[in-house]
């Protein structure tokens, strides 16, 4: 693939990504309006236009390209680094295991007292779950080893957050477990944003510095190391970069799945298949996917709050399903 | 400021009427009067404890001890406090239960197969359905006499809120989750009682639904009620109290507390709930704070 051609993908899909994010910006459950919106947005007067705007709107739409981001990149990092084409921080588990360290920070109390908590909870149930799938399927794991570490660690953290939820004393405790397992945007503040925003970006950084040296991991590990890559730094970054970014994405939004198995991979024929080229990609292509359903549950059922992961699966599931589907194909 | 106080009065007033006890006598025909009541319900629950009398009412449900939920939470102490279960409840050998219609139907029925006698209330949506409660009750406890005292009571109660009405101010319930109140609910009624517009109507919301926060900041209600619920725990539904634009929305307009166990059931204490918020339309009015339109 040649680079001009790489270059126009990359130019369309940061379109595609501010398109989104303006849409995100202007879509709301009030009758505001484009024009009110953008009055609200720009004008120096404080209004309740530019208070539902700049508490509301914005940090929501600012969420979705981050943690469509987060989600896009670590998947097409978790994908070249386990070279496993259903790797997924929702399908391994990451994203459970990040809620359920949420879980603990905010229905303890513990986040009430100390914010940060929360973000670093998140990063601390990521961190273990992607550790425990790398020690259970050991360093040329098979792909159904890999799913079935995924399904238990999923279900471990899913089970856990459902006792510490049913266990809170507060009545509307248990109920938020669907908050958990599906994610929604709904109604966060630039509080979340800024306790959040730091470590994604942190995360980021060590995923995006992961390009090069995955290229070189297409050849295997035994190669890669004979040609100067350090896999054992690689690997603490991946590992570290994924739990920064989807800990903290988790810990503010609840786990959304699928964006970071089917991203990366209707972008990869498009990139070459190459590495370096799909990370970038990726990270553009999860903020559209994420903006966009994040647009359509507004859309779709204004008053109830619908969860975007309800949307998110609805697509992801079914293309898992061919993925396996696929894959089973091609071992026989 | 006489105004303030004179309404302050009038609150005082008021709570003393409705917990005020009456004489408890068993009229004459109380021979057929049920002897061991047990409440499985919230609002019968309040209700049977303004009612009963002494010895009559052996069991209210444990919801009505709690004072988040019941305004008679410190009467409920003298009961025994069920949870509802048909086991527990059957072998407190009761000849008369209350429920409500849509609670616990399953324990309900069973104690039904078992031959007990089940009275079942359905929620208020108005003041005549609270009336009609009141008196309902009071016929099945062989209280008629004390059912009527307390429903004139409840419209005198009115009467004086609808002639100290402040007109034109809209009020708007934000509770747990962003929820409010609109269309057939009590909610409604009482707010109305207080001579106020509720949001969630004007919205088109029937009974409760979600009032997203981006819409409660552009309509910017003159009131907004503000009993933000303490529990022992946090969770993620009442994170919308912290929220930036909602704490705006506080400095912007009237606050005013009413305490969600004044409204959740019908009884005499919804007049203090409407008392609550016709204060804070008289201080909306002399702080400035409701919008010219």
């Amino acid at each position: 693939m040649r680079a001009s051609a790489y270059a126009i993908l990359l130019a369309a899909l940061s379109g595609l990504v501010v398109l989104t994010f303006v849409g995100s910006l202007l879509i709301g459950p009030s009758d505001l309006g484009m024009a009110g919106s953008l009055e609200g947005l720009f004008s120096t007067e404080t209004s309740l236009a530019q208070l539902v705007m700049y508490e509301i709107r914005l940090p929501r739409a600012v969420l979705g390209l981050m943690i469509g981001v987060t989600l896009g990149l670590s998947g097409a990092v978790l994908q070249g680094f386990l070279r496993n084409p259903l790797a997924e921080p929702g399908i391994l588990g990451i994203s459970s295991a990040a809620a359920l360290g949420a879980v603990l920070a905010i229905y303890t109390g513990l986040s009430a007292f100390f914010p940060l908590a929360l973000p670093l909870a998140g990063l601390a149930g990521a961190f273990v779950a992607v550790l425990l799938i790398r020690a259970l399927t050991g360093a040329n794991g098979s792909t159904l080893t890999l799913i079935l570490a995924g399904v238990a660690v999923s279900a471990f953290a899913g089970a856990a957050s459902t006792l510490v939820l049913n266990l809170s004393p507060n009545p509307f405790a248990a109920t938020e477990i669907l908050f958990w397992m599906l994610g929604s945007l709904t109604d966060r503040s630039m509080t979340h944003v800024w306790l959040a925003g730091p470590f994604m970006i942190i995360g980021w950084i060590m995923l995006a510095s992961l390009a090069r040296p995955l290229d070189t991991l297409t050849l295997g590990s035994d190669a890669a190391a004979t040609m100067g890559i350090n896999v054992g730094k690689l690997q603490s970054f991946a590992v570290f970069g994924t739990a920064a970014s989807v800990g903290a994405a988790v810990s503010v939004a609840g786990a959304i799945g699928f964006v970071g198995l089917v991203v990366p991979h209707v972008l990869r024929p498009l990139v070459g298949s190459v590495p370096s080229r799909l990370l970038p990609a990726s990270a553009l292509g999860g903020a559209i996917v994420l903006l966009t359903a994040d647009i359509l549950v507004r859309l779709i059922d204004p008053g109830h709050d619908l969860k975007i992961g309800v949307l998110t699966a609805m697509v992801g599931a079914p293309f898992f399903l061919w993925l396996v589907y696929r894959s089973r194909r091609n071992e026989l | 400021m006489w105004k303030l106080i004179r309404s302050r009065r009038l609150l005082l007033g008021l709570v003393g009427l409705a917990f005020m006890s009456l004489a408890p006598t068993l009229p004459a025909g109380a021979a057929k009067a049920p002897a061991r009541v047990v409440s499985m319900n919230l609002c019968t629950d309040q209700l049977a404890m303004l009612l009963a009398a002494p010895g009559q009412l052996f069991s209210v449900s444990h919801l009505a001890a709690d004072p988040g939920s019941s305004a008679l939470a410190g009467e409920a102490a003298r009961y025994r406090l069920n949870i509802g279960l048909a086991e527990e409840v059957f072998l407190m050998k009761p000849d008369l239960v209350l429920d409500g219609t849509f609670s616990t139907s399953p324990t309900a029925s069973m104690l039904q197969r078992l031959g007990i006698r089940v009275e079942k209330f359905a929620p208020e949506a108005s003041f005549d359905d609270v009336a009609e409660n009141i008196l309902r009750m009071g016929r099945l406890l062989g209280q008629e006499e004390r059912a009527q005292e307390m429903v004139a009571t409840l419209e005198k109660g009115l009467d004086d809120l609808a002639s100290s009405a402040v007109p034109g101010l809209t009020v708007a319930t934000y509770a747990s989750n962003s929820y409010t109140t609109g269309k057939g609910s009590l909610s409604e009624a009482v707010i109305e009682a207080a001579g106020l517009t509720n949001l969630g109507s004007k919205l088109g919301i029937r009974g409760a639904g979600r009032l997203p926060l981006e819409i409660l900041v552009l309509s910017l209600p003159d009131i907004v009620t503000n009993d933000t619920p303490t529990y022992e725990a946090p969770a993620l539904a009442q994170e919308n109290f912290v929220h930036p634009a909602y704490r705006a929305v506080l400095e912007r307009a009237q606050t005013a507390p009413v305490p969600a166990s004044n409204w959740i059931c019908g009884g005499p204490f919804n007049l203090v709930a409407a008392a609550i918020l016709q204060n804070a339309a008289k201080a909306a009015v002399q702080s400035g704070k409701h919008r010219e339109k």
